[in-house]
């Protein structure tokens, strides 16, 4: 196996190095003054163009993780996706989970896919591997079906056969519109509002008048801006499926007996200066940048329109990114004002602040710093370009933060009902 | 370096863009215009303070749009957060129901 860098500065995964990436600034500035095309160098897949060749080892229930990850530290390159669902669910969750580990598998950075099974859980990973069959090579383990040890060890081997597979990918120059980017925000704080959020909303309008898609959710933080979101519905039932769940979400809290005001803004928010969810809400749905929405998601549904798309997740980050890498995002754009670390295994997420303390001292978190806008030194689109530029990159083989510090086990499926 | 942000034209907040001291005489751009006003407050870097006087009940409005309301009369140049303005999110739920 061939040493991974672990430099900060132009830090590539050495065999997966592509040379070309380093003059796309020029290339960004000349699309978008010139209208010519962007491009970026991906994994031609049979859904999609996947921006990673991963070999995903992924557990069906919670009490098979420990197999999984024991076949992953066997095979270093291969990358673990553990959760604790999966079993004790409502019959609508087993459906949801299962739905959620499928669409995870059929994201197009996903190259092939080792299910570590019990055996006795309540999702069906043979209906799931099913399903993952029909795009590509999926293999399932049944831990009570073997010794434990032996089932490691086949497992381990189907791995170490996947790998060596996976190596005949080569990628390819394709344009942006293959991208789908999710957007999210974290950690937020008064210059997400005024810096990082609009930022991205100027990254996501780019991305889609180049043909793109962008994929945005946490329904919670759009309560007290669904008026504004809902005026730009592409069609009526777009902006009534928005108000719809924006509605039956905030009166579901309220029926659990959850104040609001006293969860959102978190105490994290107040503390950086975020008064109301309102204040909160108005300077979260900007980052969503001015484009028509063209549809309405349910949680971890693959997504195959073009274009503006809001996805129903909730706002705490294992959740929500796992969300998005269901739905198909290739890379998630993260938004953070105090400068939080968080990763995925399947889809890399880049983080930009516009918070010059967290740019100087969380070098380890921030992708890309905006600092400059905060000083008046640069304008949102100047930052918006240098933002993309950072995601051509990063598809194009470029590591980001989370994915050198090792920050990508936050993998959790959201359920609804009680776990029994 | 700027030491407050007013976003929008509409708004009767500005953003503090560093730590603003009680009595400290500030500046504030608002489209090209400067007004001039003394900070009655301790301003937290991040935290918003009145350029206009709030009345108690008044909409609070930034990035021109409503974010909450007045719970106490507020002065030019005090500190507006959690202490003085309260949501109307589950409010006017509340309202519609009742």
């Amino acid at each position: 196996m061939k040493k991974i860098t672990r430099s900060f500065q132009g830090s590539y995964l050495l065999d997966d190095y592509e040379p070309s990436v380093g003059a796309s600034f020029i290339s960004t500035w000349l699309t978008v003054f010139h209208g010519m095309n962007l491009t970026f160098r991906g994994y031609v897949r049979e859904n999609g163009v996947g921006v990673r060749n991963h070999v995903a080892v992924i557990c069906t229930v919670g009490c098979a993780s420990y197999a999984a990850r024991r076949i992953v530290e066997l095979n270093p390159r291969a990358k673990l996706v553990v959760h604790h669902q999966g079993c004790c669910h409502i019959p609508s969750d087993i459906a949801y989970v299962e739905k959620v580990l499928t669409n995870l598998a059929l994201n197009p950075n996903v190259h092939s896919v080792l299910l570590v099974s019990m055996g006795c859980e309540s999702v069906s990973a043979e209906k799931i591997a099913d399903e993952i069959s029909k795009i590509k090579h999926v293999e399932v383990v049944r831990i009570l079906d073997e010794e434990v040890v032996k089932a490691i060890e086949k497992g381990s081997e189907i791995v170490k056969e996947m790998l060596k597979e996976s190596k005949k990918a080569k990628r390819e120059e394709v344009d942006i519109s293959e991208l789908k980017l999710a957007i999210k925000c974290g950690g937020s704080d008064f210059t997400s509002g005024i810096i990082s959020n609009p930022v991205a909303g100027k990254v996501a309008d780019m991305i889609i008048e180049h043909g793109g898609t962008v994929i945005f959710g946490e329904t919670t933080e759009v309560i007290g801006a669904e008026h504004i979101l809902a005026k730009r519905g592409e069609k009526k039932e777009v902006s009534e499926k928005l108000l719809k769940l924006v509605r039956e979400w905030e009166e579901s809290i309220t029926a659990a007996g959850l104040d609001l005001r006293g969860g959102q803004p978190t105490p994290g928010n107040i503390r950086g200066g975020i008064t109301t969810l309102e204040e909160k809400s108005i300077g979260a749905v900007c980052k969503a940048g001015s484009s028509k929405l063209v549809d309405v998601v349910d949680y971890g549904d693959f997504v195959n329109k073009k274009g503006l798309v809001f996805m129903h997740t909730p706002g705490r980050e294992p959740e929500a990114l796992t969300g998005f890498s269901a739905g198909g995002a290739q890379i998630i754009l993260f938004t953070t004002g105090l400068g939080v670390p968080q990763g995925h295994p399947i889809s890399p997420v880049i983080k930009i602040s516009g918070n010059p303390e967290a740019a100087r001292r969380l070098t380890e978190h921030i992708d890309v710093d905006l600092s400059k806008v905060f000083y008046g030194e640069e304008s949102i689109e100047e930052a918006a370009n240098r933002v993309l530029d950072e995601i051509i990159e990063v598809a194009s083989s470029k590591f980001t933060k989370s994915e050198i510090i090792g920050y990508d086990d936050a993998v959790e499926i959201y359920i609804r009902g009680s776990v029994i | 370096m700027k030491k407050a942000l007013v976003i929008n034209s509409r708004d009767n907040v500005a953003v503090a863009l560093a730590e603003i001291k009680l009595g400290e005489k500030l500046s504030i751009e608002i489209e090209g215009k400067t007004i001039e006003l003394i900070a009655r407050s301790n301003i937290p870097f991040g935290h918003k303070f009145a350029i206009k006087q709030i009345s108690k009940g008044d909409e609070v409005i930034k990035y021109g749009e409503v974010i909450g309301r007045a719970t106490a009369d507020i002065e030019v140049g005090e500190h507006v957060h959690v202490h003085n303005v309260e949501s109307l999110v589950g409010k006017i739920r509340e309202e519609r129901k009742s």
